[in-house]
C-alpha cells in the first residue's frame, strides 16, 4: 500500500473541552472537565502539524515525545499512544489535568503563534484515563535483591517507586499520612483531580510489588541510619515543602482565618464537606476572602464556593496577569463566580462579637520595578486603606521546607532548609537521594515526578554499578 | 490497623488503651503524642503517650470522654482495631530543676500523669496539683496517689474534694516556701494562664503543654499555631511544650473554641445514631 502522507487539518479550531456548566458544578465536588471523547481526541490530533523540530517537546520538562503520541492517536493506536507517553511521564492522568501547559508544551506549540495550540494536556489526560481500557501490563525485571526506601508518597516518591520497582528493586514507601498521593490527595481538590485517579496510580504501584507503610513519620518513627541497618541500600527523600507561610498581620490567628493547607486538608483528605457523616468539621463561610494568586489560592476559592459560600473574593497583591496559577484555573474560578480583587494586601483581620473573623482591612498596592522573580514588585499606596466584611479568610501565600527533612537523614540543607542535591538527585550523604518540592521549593507535579525518575536512574546506576 | 491489647477503665469516663505498635514503642518519649483516626470517617485527634514497652511492642494512652471521637473510642474493646495511629509526634518533655510542681486540670490530667511519673523515675522531687470544677471531674486521682510524690494537692472550685479554690493556691504556697525549682502545667487555658502568672511573680520557670486543635500533627496545616513570645509556633512540631510565660493565652483560647458548634452537632448526631442501633 502506498504511504499516504499525513495532511494536518489546518485552520481547524481547537476542540473545546467538555466542561460542566459553571453554575451547577460550582456547588458540588464533581469534576469540572469530563475530558475528551475519542472523537474529540482524533479531531484534535489532526490539528497537529507533526513538526520536524517539535517546539512542544522543548517546553516539556520531561521531554514527552508529543508528536509521536499524537500520531498514534490519529492511528487510533491507543495502547501505543499511552506507552509512548508513559516512557517519559508516569502519571499522564495527573499531569494532563494539573500541568501548567500554557507555560510548557502548549506554550511552545507552533500553532499557538497565530491561534490556539494543540490541546496536548487534554490528549494526555485522556490517554492516561484509558489505562484500564487498553490494559497496560507494565513489565518488571526480576527481583535484584536490593531494597530502597522512599519517604513521601507525593508525585516524586511515586515516580521514583515506579521506576525502581520496574527495575526489579524491592521498594518501600513510608508516608506520614494514612493514605498516599501527597499534595495530589490532600491539596488538589476532587473537582480538579479525582481521588480515584490517584488511588489507581497507587494501586498500580502495589501491583508492581511496592510496599506502602502509612502513618510512618520519618525522623520521628525512624531515621535513615535505622533503615540502612534494616537492610535498605538507598533512601529517596520526597517529603515535599508543606510548611505554610503566614502573612504575620494582626488577627491572623482568629478563628475563621485558615491557611489554605488546613482548609484544603480538612476538605480533601478528611472530607469535611461531608460533615457530620465524616467527623472533621470546617467552617462554611458565606463571605469568603482568599489571599494569593497561585493554584493553591484558586483551589481554596473554588472549594469555598462548593462549601456554599455566597461570595468568594480572591485578593492578590499584583494583577491577574502576574498570577502564577494555571490559566485554566483562573478562567474556571472566574467562570464559577470568584471575584478577583487586584492590587491589595491585608493589613489586619478584625473579630466580630462572636470572636470569629468578621472584617478585613486592606491596603491598595501599585506595581513598581520588577523584582528578582522578574515580576513587578507591589508597593503599598499610602492612605488607601479600606475594609471588607468576611466570615472566612484563607491565606495561600506559599510554603516552606518541611522541617522533618533534617530529622530523617544527615544531609546538607541550603539556607531555606531545602535539601542540596546534584543534578542526579544525590545529597551530601552517599546513600541518600532527594527530589521534588523539598529540593526545588514549591514547584510543580511534573518537576517533582521528573526528579523522582532521575533519582531512580541514579540509584540504579549506583547500586547495580551499570 | 492497630489492635487494642488491653482496655482499662479508671472511672466512668476515663480509659486507658494498650495498643500493638512495635515501631512506635521503640521511639516514644514522655510528652510526645500520637494521633488516632478510629475509622474511615473519623477525625484525627491527638493523645499523649502514657506508657510504652519496646520489648513487648505496645504503647498506651489515657483518654477522657468529652466528645464524639472519645465517646466512640470508649466503646471499643480488647481485640478491636483502630484504623490509624501516627506517632510519635511533638518534642519530648524536658524539665529542669530537682524539684518540680506538676499542675493538671481536666483532660490535662491524662497528659500530666505520664510526665509526673517520668519525673519521679528521674529521681526528682515531684509535687502534683490536681484541679477540677468538682469532684466528679477529677480524673486519675488514684493513679497519681500511687506515685512516689513529695505531696499531692487537690483543689476543686466547689470544695467537693480537697481544697476549695484553684490550683494557684497550693502553687503559690510551693513558690513562697521555696519548695520548687520549676513547674509544668497542662489543662484548661485559664488554669495554665494563672499558673504562669503565679510562677512569674516568684520567678519560677514554668513549661506548659499546649493543646490546640490539630489536623495533621506534622507541621503541614498550621491549625495548631500558637503565639509564643510574639512568634508563630506550631504546637505539633515546635511543642507541645512551651515556656508558659511567653504564651498568648487568649489567642489559644479563641482558637480552641473554633468548632464548638460543630462539636455539639457531631456529638448529638452520634448519640442519635447510637440510640437507633439499640
Ligand atoms: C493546593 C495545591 C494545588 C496545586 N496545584 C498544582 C497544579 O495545578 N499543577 C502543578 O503542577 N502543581 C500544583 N501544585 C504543586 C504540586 O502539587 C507539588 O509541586 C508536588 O505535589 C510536589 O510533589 P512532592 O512529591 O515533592 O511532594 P508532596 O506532594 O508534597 O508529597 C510529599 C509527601 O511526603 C509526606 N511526608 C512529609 N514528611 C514526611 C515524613 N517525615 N515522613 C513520611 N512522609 C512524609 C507528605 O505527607 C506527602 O504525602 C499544587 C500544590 C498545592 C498545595
Ligand atoms: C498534644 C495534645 C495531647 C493530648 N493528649 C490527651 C490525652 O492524653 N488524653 C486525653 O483525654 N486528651 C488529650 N488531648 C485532648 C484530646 O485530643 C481531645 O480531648 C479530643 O480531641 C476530643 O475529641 P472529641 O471528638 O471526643 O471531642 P470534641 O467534641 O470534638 O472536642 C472537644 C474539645 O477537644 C478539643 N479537640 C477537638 N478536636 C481536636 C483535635 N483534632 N485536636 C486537638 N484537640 C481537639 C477541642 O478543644 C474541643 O473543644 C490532647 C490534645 C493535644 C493537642
Ligand atoms: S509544536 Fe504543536 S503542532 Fe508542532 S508537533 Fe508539537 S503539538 Fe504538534
Ligand atoms: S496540626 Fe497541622 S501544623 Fe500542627
Amino acid at each position: 500500500m502506498p504511504e499516504v502522507k499525513y495532511r494536518p487539518n489546518i485552520g481547524a479550531p481547537r476542540t473545546p473541552a467538555n466542561e460542566e456548566p459553571a453554575e451547577e458544578r460550582a456547588r458540588d465536588f464533581r469534576p469540572v472537565d469530563t475530558g475528551y471523547t475519542k472523537a474529540d481526541a482524533i479531531a484534535e490530533a489532526n490539528r497537529c502539524l507533526d513538526c520536524k523540530k517539535p517546539l512542544c517537546m522543548e517546553g516539556c520538562p520531561v521531554g514527552v515525545h508529543i508528536p509521536q503520541f499524537i500520531e498514534k492517536i490519529r492511528e487510533e493506536d491507543w495502547a501505543g499512544a499511552l506507552s509512548t507517553i508513559k516512557a517519559d511521564n508516569l502519571l499522564p492522568s495527573v499531569c494532563g489535568r494539573v500541568c501548567p501547559q500554557e507555560n510548557q508544551c502548549e506554550g511552545k506549540c507552533i500553532l499557538g503563534k497565530k491561534g490556539d495550540p494543540v490541546a496536548i494536556g487534554q490528549l494526555e489526560r485522556m490517554l492516561g484515563d484509558m489505562a484500564d481500557e487498553v490494559g497496560e501490563a507494565p513489565e518488571c525485571k526480576p527481583a535484584n535483591g536490593h531494597k530502597v526506601a522512599i519517604v513521601g508518597s507525593g508525585p516524586s516518591g511515586i515516580a521514583c517507586a515506579g521506576e525502581l520497582a520496574r527495575e526489579g528493586f524491592d521498594v518501600t514507601v513510608f508516608e506520614a499520612f494514612f493514605t498516599g498521593g501527597g499534595v495530589l490527595t490532600y491539596g488538589i481538590p476532587e473537582f480538579r483531580l479525582p481521588k480515584a485517579i490517584v488511588k489507581r496510580e497507587i494501586e498500580g504501584l502495589e501491583q508492581l510489588g511496592v510496599h506502602f507503610e502509612y502513618n510512618s513519620v520519618a525522623g520521628r518513627l525512624f531515621d535513615a541510619e535505622e533503615l540502612f541497618e534494616e537492610g535498605f541500600d538507598a533512601l529517596y527523600l520526597a517529603v515535599g515543602a508543606g510548611l505554610p507561610r503566614f502573612l504575620h498581620v494582626k488577627g491572623e490567628n482568629l478563628p475563621g482565618v485558615y491557611c489554605a493547607n488546613e482548609y484544603l486538608t480538612r476538605t480533601n483528605l478528611m472530607k469535611a464537606y461531608e460533615f457530620p457523616v465524616y467527623d472533621t468539621p470546617i467552617r462554611h463561610g458565606k463571605n469568603v476572602v482568599v489571599f494569593g494568586g497561585g493554584n493553591v489560592a484558586m483551589d481554596a476559592a473554588r472549594t469555598a464556593l462548593r462549601l456554599g459560600a455566597e461570595k468568594v473574593t480572591l485578593a492578590y497583591r499584583r494583577t491577574e496577569a502576574e498570577m502564577p496559577a494555571r490559566r485554566a484555573e483562573i478562567h474556571h474560578a472566574k467562570e464559577e463566580g470568584v471575584e478577583i480583587l487586584e492590587l491589595c494586601n491585608p493589613l489586619r483581620f478584625l473579630p466580630g462579637p462572636d470572636g470569629f473573623v468578621s472584617t478585613i482591612e486592606l491596603q491598595r498596592m501599585e506595581l513598581g520595578e520588577p523584582d528578582a522573580s522578574g515580576r513587578r514588585r507591589p508597593i503599598p499606596v499610602e492612605g488607601s486603606e479600606f475594609a471588607i466584611p468576611c466570615d472566612v479568610a484563607i491565606t495561600a501565600i506559599g510554603t516552606r521546607a518541611n522541617p522533618f527533612a533534617k530529622l530523617c537523614a544527615d544531609v546538607e540543607l541550603n539556607r531555606w532548609g531545602l535539601i542540596e542535591t546534584d543534578e542526579e538527585g544525590r545529597t551530601s550523604n552517599p546513600k541518600v537521594w532527594a527530589g521534588g518540592d523539598i529540593v526545588t521549593g514549591a514547584a510543580t507535579v511534573i518537576l517533582a515526578m521528573g526528579a523522582g525518575k532521575t533519582a531512580a536512574a541514579s540509584i540504579k546506576k549506583t547500586i547495580l554499578g551499570e | 490497623m492497630y489492635k487494642i491489647l488491653k482496655k482499662t477503665q479508671f472511672s466512668e469516663n476515663v480509659f486507658e488503651f494498650r495498643v500493638h505498635a512495635p515501631r512506635m514503642a521503640k521511639k516514644a518519649h514522655a510528652g510526645q503524642f500520637l494521633m488516632v483516626r478510629i475509622n474511615e470517617t473519623g477525625e484525627r485527634v491527638p493523645f499523649t503517650f502514657a506508657n510504652w514497652n519496646p520489648e513487648e511492642g505496645w504503647i498506651e494512652f489515657i483518654f477522657m470522654v468529652i466528645g464524639k471521637t472519645t465517646e466512640c473510642l470508649s466503646k471499643l474493646e480488647e481485640g478491636d482495631e483502630i484504623q490509624d495511629i501516627t506517632g510519635p509526634l511533638g518534642k519530648p518533655t524536658e524539665i529542669e530543676g530537682d524539684s518540680v510542681a506538676v499542675i493538671g486540670g481536666g483532660v490535662g490530667l491524662a497528659i500530666a500523669y505520664p510526665v509526673a511519673r517520668m519525673l519521679c523515675e528521674q529521681g526528682k522531687k515531684v509535687y502534683v496539683i490536681m484541679g477540677a470544677r468538682t469532684k466528679d471531674l477529677l480524673i486519675l486521682f488514684e493513679q497519681f496517689a500511687a506515685l512516689p510524690l513529695e505531696e499531692l494537692f487537690v483543689t476543686t472550685d466547689d470544695g467537693s474534694m480537697g481544697e476549695k479554690g484553684v490550683v494557684t493556691l497550693p502553687l503559690a504556697r510551693l513558690c513562697e516556701t521555696d519548695s520548687i525549682d520549676s513547674a509544668f502545667a497542662v489543662g484548661p487555658v485559664p488554669m495554665m494562664k494563672f499558673s504562669a502568672r503565679t510562677c512569674r511573680e516568684h520567678k519560677i520557670p514554668i513549661v506548659a503543654s499546649l493543646n490546640p486543635i490539630m489536623v495533621d500533627g506534622t507541621g503541614m496545616c498550621g491549625c495548631c499555631r500558637v503565639e509564643v513570645g510574639g512568634e508563630t509556633m506550631f504546637a505539633c512540631v515546635d511543642g507541645p511544650d512551651f515556656n508558659a510565660d511567653l504564651v498568648d493565652w487568649d489567642d489559644l483560647a479563641h482558637r480552641q473554641a473554633s468548632y464548638r458548634a460543630e462539636e455539639a452537632v457531631s456529638k448529638k448526631q452520634y448519640e442519635e445514631d447510637c440510640a437507633c442501633q439499640k
